[in-house]
């Protein structure tokens, strides 16, 4: 089982999709461990229910559309598990069925299934999420293992304060500190920085994605929130920028091919980030950046075309009429 | 007796084989922006049936007078002042729901079903048959927005027209009330559509096989 | 000098909340029969929106002269309806013949879209909420054009998911104007994210 031919440039001979789920799947870990050590077992019972949602969402469809079922390919486990990181530690169990059955079967499977959707499903899934039952999901509560003071706190984390109109906050060493280390309330996946980080750091290396996407939406987000008049380390590891450039943006069906469209897509994440955490309506704008870029992925692909690689993919085409 | 049968065939057809909004796919516009409860699915339908009805009525019988070069501007003209009728009218006597439709009662003037039945249908037709082909039409359009509607205000809300259904315990998706609840549901209820028909054109096939 | 900038603002803003927050397509539902009807190629979307951004402009433009100086010194503000739409009639109807004859090359372009304008309840809705909305002669041609420009943006961006998912494995009954629907209400989550940016 191979990815689809829109998806090739990404993907070097003889790996599988399988594999490449499986890679992001162990890059995931420190994220899970830290969320689940700051926020406990009602954590890892969320990612659970929403990774086992996920399975059984893409199996029932397949079954029922009498389509080849594919969840061996794991990118529905992986679907469900990010589902599950971007919730908050105290949802309701039903958010992360309702999150998972609608990236699986409303953004995905619809579409043909793995490769031909053209929006990322967790992310449109956590845009659901958050429009539909807005309460539950802004209500983030202080992490257990740490000293953080207040009880639950309500808003995305210290996002609001930062980008105040009025007195933009900058975070003290302590607070970036605690944003490293995940003391601080926030969804389950995104708390800790540095478990992020590491996680960047295996998919660099076994070259799953490269630095093009994750490294220009952080750049831009920090160039623009320096014009925008905030801070832009706070402004970094605050928030799902770092999960959301790390995890989510790279996507490969929902990203740009070329290397080109890559670093305009990242470039595009990180503005619209500043521009809708400080202006927008929501205190988060990660997944509405990613969406939007998302919907013009198609449209880089077409004008961007790859030199070298669509010239090696003639070869091959060529090769195999042959 | 032939002839009745002849016009309810007419009269089903909008509301089953041809029916606007599920099978043509017209008028699209108010078919998701006013679904946002049952109430405005009615209220919508109405006014657009009224308009329909009327305006075949009368293309059909100015349909050997109209010269065929301006024949879309006199229809134009015709539906237009139909809906400004409605317009006035709903303004007077129900303005909740003049406010709740908004833009969308003029906007009527283009709805391509009905400019569409004029073109295809009523400049063709007799006046009885235009008029039942109106009101099968509208009838078919305002069943199948008060459906959408149905759908969205009790996912979006918990209630139908208004009464709680679901319980207080349900918390609503607010997603459906929202845009992006009216092209999904659309979206859905389309394909759904497309494949209970198929299912229904096999099965006849297959019986028809089986006759022979 | 002041006031200047605080106007220049303003009118930015309002570009943005013409184009982003309150899309017409995905925010207000105005234009969807030829957004999903001329969106199946990215080239055509392009000679669609521009179409519509021209004639859209110039019918704010009319309309909004006729009903100040023409219905409401008359006291026949209920005719508005119809007077507008022959006005978009006549105007569709006088660019044609006008591109036809000053710039065939753009006529070449864009001349298969004009005739579709006129049912486009877009350009007509844009002229009544000029006047609902009770806005002057510069915000009525602005909000034409921008709002024209976010239906270009959002059929622009259709035509190109679109072209993508050619060669993608959907479901039979799903095909067509269904699969359309959902992408379109999948971009819809995406232009949430600008509500809130003009208050």
């Amino acid at each position: 089982m191979s990815l689809r031919i829109s998806t090739a440039p990404h993907i070097r001979k003889g790996v599988t999709t399988q594999k490449v789920m499986l890679h992001v799947l162990i890059a995931l870990v420190p994220c899970v461990i830290a969320g689940i050590y700051r926020f406990g077992f009602g954590a890892a019972l969320l990612l659970a229910i929403s990774m086992c949602t996920a399975m059984l969402a893409e199996l029932i469809f397949q079954k029922l559309a009498k389509k080849p079922v594919t969840t061996n390919d794991l990118s529905a486990l992986l679907t469900g598990l990010i589902v599950g990181l971007n919730l908050p530690p105290q949802a309701p169990w039903w958010l992360a069925v309702v999150g998972s059955a609608f990236a699986i079967i409303l953004v995905k499977q619809l579409f043909g299934g793995i490769g031909d959707n053209f929006m990322n499903p967790a992310m449109a899934a956590r845009a659901v999420l958050l429009a539909s039952w807005p309460v539950h999901m802004t209500k983030f509560i202080a992490p257990i293992n740490g000293n953080f003071g207040a009880d639950v706190i309500s808003g995305a984390t210290q996002l609001t304060a930062i980008n105040s109109v009025n007195s933009p906050l900058t975070l003290s060493g302590a607070d970036l500190f605690n944003h490293f280390t995940g003391n601080i309330p926030g969804a389950i996946g995104e708390v800790s920085k540095a478990m992020i980080v590491l996680g960047l750091v295996y998919l660099l290396l076994t070259r799953v994605i490269t630095w093009h996407i994750p490294v220009t939406m952080v750049a831009s987000a920090a160039l623009m929130s320096l014009i925008l008049g905030g801070d832009p380390l706070s402004n970094i590891v605050s928030g799902g920028l770092l999960f959301g450039a790390v995890y989510m943006a790279t996507d490969y069906t929902t990203s740009p091919m070329t290397k080109k469209g890559q670093v305009i897509f990242g470039a595009g994440c990180g503005i619209f980030v500043c521009i809708i955490r400080k202006y927008g309506a929501y205190p988060e704008g990660v997944t509405y950046a990613i969406l939007f870029m998302n919907c013009l992925t198609p449209l880089l692909d077409k004008f961007i075309r790859p030199r070298v690689y669509g010239a090696e993919k003639k070869q091959k085409e060529a090769k195999a009429d042959a | 007796m032939r002839k009745s049968k002849e016009l309810g065939s007419v009269f089903l057809n909008g509301i089953i084989t041809e029916n606007p909004t599920f099978r043509l796919v017209l008028g699209t516009c108010p078919t998701m922006a006013i679904t946002t409860q049952a109430m405005n699915g009615i209220g919508m339908g109405a006014a657009a049936t009224f308009v329909l009805v009327c305006s075949n009525i009368v293309i059909s019988l100015l349909r050997n007078f109209i010269p065929d070069k301006v024949r879309i501007p006199a229809f134009v003209v015709v539906i237009c002042t139909f809906v400004t009728m409605v317009q006035m009218f709903m303004q007077a006597f129900v303005p909740a729901l003049y406010d709740a439709l908004g833009v969308f009662i003029p906007l009527i003037v283009v709805n391509c079903i009905i400019l569409a039945r004029a073109e295809a249908f009523a400049s063709k037709n007799g006046v009885l048959r235009s008029a039942m082909d109106g009101l099968g039409m509208g009838i078919g359009f305002t069943l199948a927005i008060t459906i959408i509607g149905t759908i969205r205000e009790l996912l979006g809300n918990g209630t139908v027209f208004g009464a709680n259904i679901l319980g207080t315990a349900y918390e609503p998706m607010l997603l459906m009330i929202l845009p992006t609840g009216g092209f999904l549901t659309y979206g859905i209820l389309l394909g759904v559509m497309n494949y209970l028909t198929s299912r229904h054109d096999k099965k006849k096939l297959r019986k028809g096989g089986a006759q022979l | 000098m002041m006031s200047e900038a605080t106007g220049i603002v303003k009118i930015l803003l309002f570009m943005v909340s013409c184009v982003f927050t309150s899309n017409y397509i995905f925010s207000q539902f105005l234009g969807i029969c030829p957004f999903l009807g001329v969106s199946n190629k990215v080239e055509t979307a392009v000679g669609m929106g521009l179409a519509v951004t021209f004639v859209m402009g110039l019918a704010s433009l009319f309309t909004w002269v006729i009903y100040r100086f023409v219905l409401l010194t008359l006291g026949l503000e209920y005719l508005r309806t119809i007077s507008f739409i022959l006005v978009i009639a006549a105007l569709v109807q006088f660019v044609e013949m006008f591109l036809k004859k000053s710039s065939p090359s753009l006529y070449k372009a864009l001349g298969i879209y004009l005739p579709l304008i006129t049912t486009n309840c877009a350009v007509l809705a844009v002229t009544l909420m000029n006047i609902d909305g009770a806005y002057n002669l510069l915000y009525s041609v602005l909000n034409g054009v921008f709002s024209a420009i976010g239906f270009l943006v959002a059929i622009v961006l259709m035509a190109g998911v679109r072209e993508r998912l050619e060669t993608a494995n959907i479901l039979k009954p799903l095909r067509g104007f269904s699969i359309n629907l959902v992408i379109a209400g999948l971009m819809s989550i995406a232009f949430m994210g600008f509500s809130g940016l003009v208050k």
